[in-house]
């Protein structure tokens, strides 16, 4: 149709030729919501250094306490890994969550939502896009740390069954955490104050809960905080599932926490979206 | 209201604050459809807080809006299927390339994959960027920075489309190809609202134009109405022969019957006129009397003019071109203020 394809020749004609009236069908919300899926794992692509911290921390954690901690607490680095590797995953996968709430306020301030503001799509789908591909990246650090652990001499009781679980409860409780950083990347004006926010409240309740040392041997005072803690919960959750202990309630607990937190910061990301200046 | 749909956007106390700052301080538009209407300004006079508030990025703080009829607070989804803004900063994805772009676009619009893939290939050939297809758009250079958010944001050919300063910073060829692409969509039905420091830029491509200055619409018309609104033109005359010039003065202070002012340079007077019949008629006598002219020209005051008579301050940057020649062998060179 068009004969120009010399970089930096702009014929009229040309430009008429591609104005057109063709109005597609609009897409709906699922197929939008790919699309910006796809959009962030081509970000993936070209900019893979952002894959550092998804694969540098887990590796670093889980060396550094098992060989750290694990005789004293454990009694032997073997022993204590069984119990601290579905402690580090959650704590890995559920501290990257924030890099949700990074990318979208950079998003902002670099002006590119505006684009996709403007469009008429189903508008939650901008976020939903990324959050689903903030999933693989999920998946590709508890790989790690699975693959790794293996190595090390972690061996689940309850098999490839009991990981893939432990695993799909563990995304679905991150995919809704992350709307906490969303709203938080909205709110904000620069990726450093959502980087220290998120900082702030990830590191009392992931070191403050049963990760690393079992809660009895805590003051009681904060053992009452580290079993309200819902990352011990759902450190709990992951080591039943994993090694065979039944943890229904626990599991039902995350789930409810998991509802609670999209119901609540689904649409008040949302709300802030619609009215940010 | 309403139910004048030739009307592209009309606009009633159009207001927006930001804290305390007014930044668009009740704007009254009527934009025709079908158009290049300017918003001219200088920086901070709210051209672009009234466009993105237009374009349903802000909600208005207090006013209505209307986009083809359409109110942009209660029909924003109506008013988003026939828009479309290119802003002055990044309106695509600097990570990804063009060619992605184009793509990922597409797809939100409804295009299938394939169709996607064909649409934006054709869009990046068009505007000259087949070559840069599969860069990264942060490796572009500024002109092809430009073109490509222009394509990004006709994906759909939007009934009205936005553009932010669309050159502001461009060296003179990409700023040409720039107003091409303007033109030509133009040309094609499209709707255009310019926003633009430039005063020769608004007075070129512009139909009508808003004048914007502090939050507020200071004038408004066609450039030769906001200019005419300023006063009259200036008759400038350069002779062959600078010796002739008391003479030259002296014959045409008594045609006009105005007065006549020396210019810096020894050959040249101009006179501030309104009746250019007298001028023709000033001319005939000039040659009557064997004097030679060089340049005859009758010029309209340049929006730079037109500027400063209306808020009392110079525009900004670059002197406007000049206009309207009734020239002789040459178009008048701008009169010195």
């Amino acid at each position: 149709m068009t004969t120009t394809t010399r970089t930096d020749v702009v014929l009229p004609e040309a430009v008429q030729g591609v104005l057109s009236s063709t109005r597609p069908n609009r897409p709906g919300p699922l197929s939008t919501s790919l699309t910006f899926w796809w959009r962030a794992m081509l970000k993936i692509k070209h900019v893979p250094e952002q894959l550092f911290d998804v694969t540098a921390f887990p590796i670093m954690f889980l060396l550094m306490f098992t060989y750290l901690f694990g005789g004293a607490v454990a009694g032997s680095t073997g022993a204590y890994l069984q119990q601290v590797l579905p402690g580090i995953l959650v704590m890995t996968v559920t501290w990257i969550t924030m890099y949700t709430g990074l990318t979208l306020n950079r998003d902002i301030q670099r002006g590119v939502h505006d684009r996709f503001r403007s469009l008429p799509i189903w508008r939650p789908s901008t976020i939903v896009g990324p959050l689903l591909a903030d999933a693989v990246r999920y998946t590709l650090a508890s790989l790690i740390i699975l693959l790794l652990g293996i190595v090390l001499g972690f061996r689940a009781g309850a098999g490839p069954v009991g990981v893939v679980a432990s695993l799909g409860l563990l995304l679905v409780f991150s995919f809704s955490l992350s709307w906490i950083w969303t709203l938080v990347g909205l709110l904000v004006r620069t990726d450093n104050a959502v980087f220290a926010i998120s900082n702030m409240v990830m590191f009392p309740l992931t070191f403050v809960s049963n990760v690393f040392v079992p809660p009895e041997t805590l003051p009681g005072w904060l053992q009452a905080f580290v079993e309200v803690n819902p990352i011990s919960i759902l450190v709990t959750a992951t080591r039943g599932l994993m090694h065979g202990v039944p943890v229904a309630g626990e599991i039902g607990i995350v789930l409810a926490i998991s509802a609670g937190l999209v119901a609540v910061f689904g649409p008040l990301t949302m709300w802030v979206y619609r009215r940010k200046a | 209201m309403g139910e004048r749909p030739e009307l592209a956007i009309e606009t009633e106390g159009l207001v927006r604050h930001f804290g305390k700052t007014r930044a668009v301080d009740g704007v009254d538009l009527a934009i025709p459809s079908g158009a290049v209407y300017g918003l001219l300004g200088p920086n901070g006079a709210g051209k672009t807080t009234t466009i993105r508030v237009l374009a349903t990025l802000l909600r208005p703080t207090a006013g209505t809006a209307r986009v083809f009829g359409h109110d942009i607070v209660t029909e924003a989804a109506a008013v988003r299927s026939r828009v479309s803004l290119t802003g002055q900063f990044a309106s695509v994805d600097e990570d990804l390339s063009g060619l992605e772009n184009l793509v990922l676009l597409s797809r939100l619009w409804g295009y299938s994959r394939p169709a996607a893939r064909q649409r934006a290939g054709d869009l990046l050939d068009a505007f000259g960027l087949g070559d840069a297809a599969d860069r990264q758009v942060k490796k572009y250079s500024g002109g092809m920075r430009k073109r490509i958010d222009i394509a990004a944001s006709i994906v759909v050919t939007p009934d009205l489309i936005f553009l932010d300063e669309p050159t502001t910073g461009l060296d003179p060829r990409s700023r040409n190809q720039v107003w091409e692409i303007m033109r030509a969509m133009v040309s094609a039905g499209t709707t255009v609202l310019l926003t633009t420091q430039y005063l020769d830029e608004a007075d070129q491509l512009a139909d009508r134009i808003a004048v914007i200055d502090q939050g507020k619409v200071i004038a408004e018309g066609t450039s030769s109405q906001l200019k005419a609104s300023v006063g009259t033109g200036a008759l400038h005359v350069r002779l062959l022969d600078p010796d002739r010039r008391p003479q030259a003065e002296e014959l045409l202070a008594r045609t006009l019957d105005l007065p006549v002012r020396r210019e810096p340079d020894p050959a040249a007077l101009s006179v501030r006129v309104s009746d250019s019949e007298r001028v023709a008629y000033a001319l005939a006598e000039l040659s009557r009397e064997g004097i030679a002219v060089a340049t005859f020209a009758l010029g309209q005051p340049s929006l730079d003019e037109v500027f400063l008579a209306l808020t009392g301050r110079p525009a900004e940057p670059e002197p406007a071109s000049n206009n309207g020649a009734l020239a002789v062998p040459e178009p008048s060179e701008r009169a010195p203020l």
